[in-house]
């Protein structure tokens, strides 16, 4: 490698590293800063006050679960309905691509609109706790969930594992849990992570339904306290960020374990 | 046949307005190398696939080992499959790949079995040593052998080969063809073939049925398979035809100076084209002669001489390379034809 493209290249990482480092940056900057305008210095006051903001830990707790059962739902209804449209019926590919698309072209506000009286019964009927959202974010994640799933069974010959597993004498249950959900495990794993980054920062739906979720906490804190919204922010940030980079750390170290001896 | 043990008995699927299958019916004996050879969709996966379990028939029966099982599920039949594709398990080591079809049978095998047999397993297909590789960390070959191996660890009733070894290039191809022979004769596992290579099916096979849309043409040992062709199909599709236009009387034709005669199917008498095999020519320097060589190609110990006829058609003739040394092309020569029986259409 000449000296040109080693500039050229830490030239580019230098300028994405600083256009996707320079917000959080100046969140960690602002979030250090003394309350009041005319004081000096750094302080730690906005994060020290952070556990004792009321309704956030649970609001974190109420988001955890709904991205846990979110993700339950992937597991045991996408994942098995995308496998089954690409073994049995190719030919709904395209519709079930198109359906799983929907939520990305329609607006926040008209899904709202059309969900709020199911929500209404829902809440009268059934629950008024913010998990009840899962059921609708299950919606909103089908476009990214179902794209990885979808690269992941072309990127496998799904229809040759599936027979040779049942030739071998599997049961379909058998083959899916043993042969087809490992297969896609770096798929399902990317769909899910995508799916709970989504549940912990979903603003527009939970707000407009009247739920008290993370980001609905977060919002209400930032009208009395901006320093200390953005260090929860923050903090929101890097924890969603530390889990979404948790996939492919785990496939970068199993591929160089994994040498080529063939 | 009442010894067969695998019976397909007028076995039909079609797809839409084509005929895969039209009533085929096929009987293989305990411990048999069978082939099926034809050309692309002539029926011949559909018809390995209705009997692994994995296409539903529109009618028909299949009976194995007097059982009927056309309407088993493909994970009861117990049949051991090794597909055209790569079909290991990715996210599985070479010895997990193999135990697998065990573990589903687990209330029969222990776990010492298990490993036992996939190490017996390993050996008998030489890759003890990639046990614990991933497949990725195999060559297609090695790939294809255990998945060899993993189709044999449930000792199938019967063995499927789904054209294995077209994936292949042609070394490891040859390689892996005879050790398919060796590991099924030491097994006396009653097998089934699909291939489109009829080198590969007349290379390894007890007997090779040809098909065509949906239905044998023919069934028999290799050599007679090539010696006498029972259709014109069969006498064109497995090895080389030079087609000769002849007259025939009383089942017997005249070609080259020779009283050849007829095979059953021909056609009885009237004029024809009759199909030499180029090795039942013989191609002699002759200034008189009524041909004239066009070219030769050398294939190693033999070679094909390519002669121009004096009505202007071409026929290929093959022959001992050293006796050919002498026929560069424009040379006369004097054609003669074997006294074997020929099939006229």
């Amino acid at each position: 490698m000449t000296w040109k493209v080693k500039v050229w290249r830490y030239s580019i990482i230098g300028l994405v590293g600083f256009y996707l480092l320079m917000p959080l940056y100046s969140m960690l900057d602002f979030s250090t800063k003394p309350f009041a305008y005319f004081q000096k210095g750094r302080t730690l006051e906005a994060w020290k006050i952070i556990p004792s903001q009321p309704d956030l830990a649970i609001s974190i707790f109420r988001s955890l679960v709904s991205a846990a059962i979110v993700m339950t739902l992937i597991l045991i209804l996408i994942v098995p309905t995308v496998v089954w449209v690409h073994l049995k019926l190719p030919k709904l590919k395209r519709i079930v691509e198109l359906i799983c698309l929907i939520p990305l072209a329609i607006p926040a506000i008209v899904i709202v609109v059309g969900i709020a009286p199911l929500y209404r019964w829902i809440s009268i009927n059934i629950s008024e706790s913010p998990i009840t959202l899962s059921l609708v974010y299950s919606m909103l994640i089908l476009p990214y969930t179902y794209r990885s799933l979808s690269a992941a069974l072309d990127a496998a010959d799904i229809h040759t594992l599936a027979e040779a597993a049942r030739t071998l004498g599997a049961s379909t249950f058998r083959m899916m849990a043993g042969v087809i959900m490992p297969t896609l495990r770096t798929g399902i794993l990317n769909g899910s992570f995508i799916a709970i980054a989504l549940v912990l920062g979903e603003f527009t739906i939970s707000n407009l339904l009247n739920f008290k979720t993370f980001q609905v906490v977060i919002a209400q804190i930032g009208r009395t306290n901006g320093n200390v919204a953005v260090a929860v922010s923050l903090a929101s940030i890097l924890f969603v960020l530390l889990l979404l980079l948790l996939i492919p750390q785990k496939n970068r170290q199993k591929e160089v374990l994994d040498v080529d001896v063939a | 046949m009442s010894s067969a043990y695998v019976q397909l008995v007028d076995i039909a699927k079609h797809f839409g307005p084509v005929k895969a299958l039209d009533g085929l019916t096929l009987d293989i004996a305990k411990g048999e190398f069978v082939a099926l050879l034809g050309p692309s969709g002539c029926g011949k996966t559909t018809a390995l696939r209705a009997l692994a379990g994995l296409q539903e028939l529109d009618r028909g029966r299949i009976i194995v080992d007097g059982k009927d099982i056309t309407f088993t599920a493909p994970n009861k039949r117990n049949m051991g499959m090794v597909f055209q594709a790569y079909s290991l398990f990715p996210h599985m080591t070479a010895r997990e790949n193999v135990e697998y079809g065990l573990k589903l049978k687990a209330h029969k095998t222990s776990s010492d079995n298990r490993a036992n047999r996939a190490g017996e397993l390993l050996e008998l297909v030489g890759l003890s040593s990639h046990a614990n590789h991933y497949p990725h960390q195999m060559s297609g070959g090695q790939q294809q052998r255990i998945a060899l191996a993993r189709a044999l660890a449930i000792s199938p009733q019967v063995l499927l080969l789904d054209e294995p070894l077209s994936a292949l290039d042609a070394k490891v191809r040859t390689q892996l063809r005879e050790e398919i022979r060796r590991i099924q004769l030491e097994l006396g596992t009653t097998t089934l073939f699909v291939t489109h290579d009829q080198e590969e099916a007349l290379g390894i096979a007890d007997r090779v049925g040809v098909m065509r849309n949906g239905l044998l043409e023919q069934i028999a040992t290799p050599a007679e398979l090539y010696d006498r062709p029972a259709t014109s199909f069969v006498a064109e599709f497995v090895g080389l035809t030079n087609q000769i236009k002849v007259e025939v009387l009383n089942g017997s034709i005249n070609a080259f100076g020779s009283n050849l005669d007829t095979l059953p199917g021909s056609i009885k008498s009237g004029s024809g084209v009759a199909l030499i095999r180029p090795e039942s020519l013989t191609v002699k320097k002759d200034n008189g002669g009524n041909g004239k060589v066009i070219s030769t190609s050398f294939l190693g110990s033999i070679c094909r001489v390519t002669v121009s006829l004096e009505d202007g058609s071409r026929i290929s003739a093959q022959m001992e390379s050293y006796d050919a040394s002498n026929l560069t092309p424009g040379t006369h020569v004097k054609i003669t034809a074997d006294k074997v029986a020929v099939f006229v259409k």
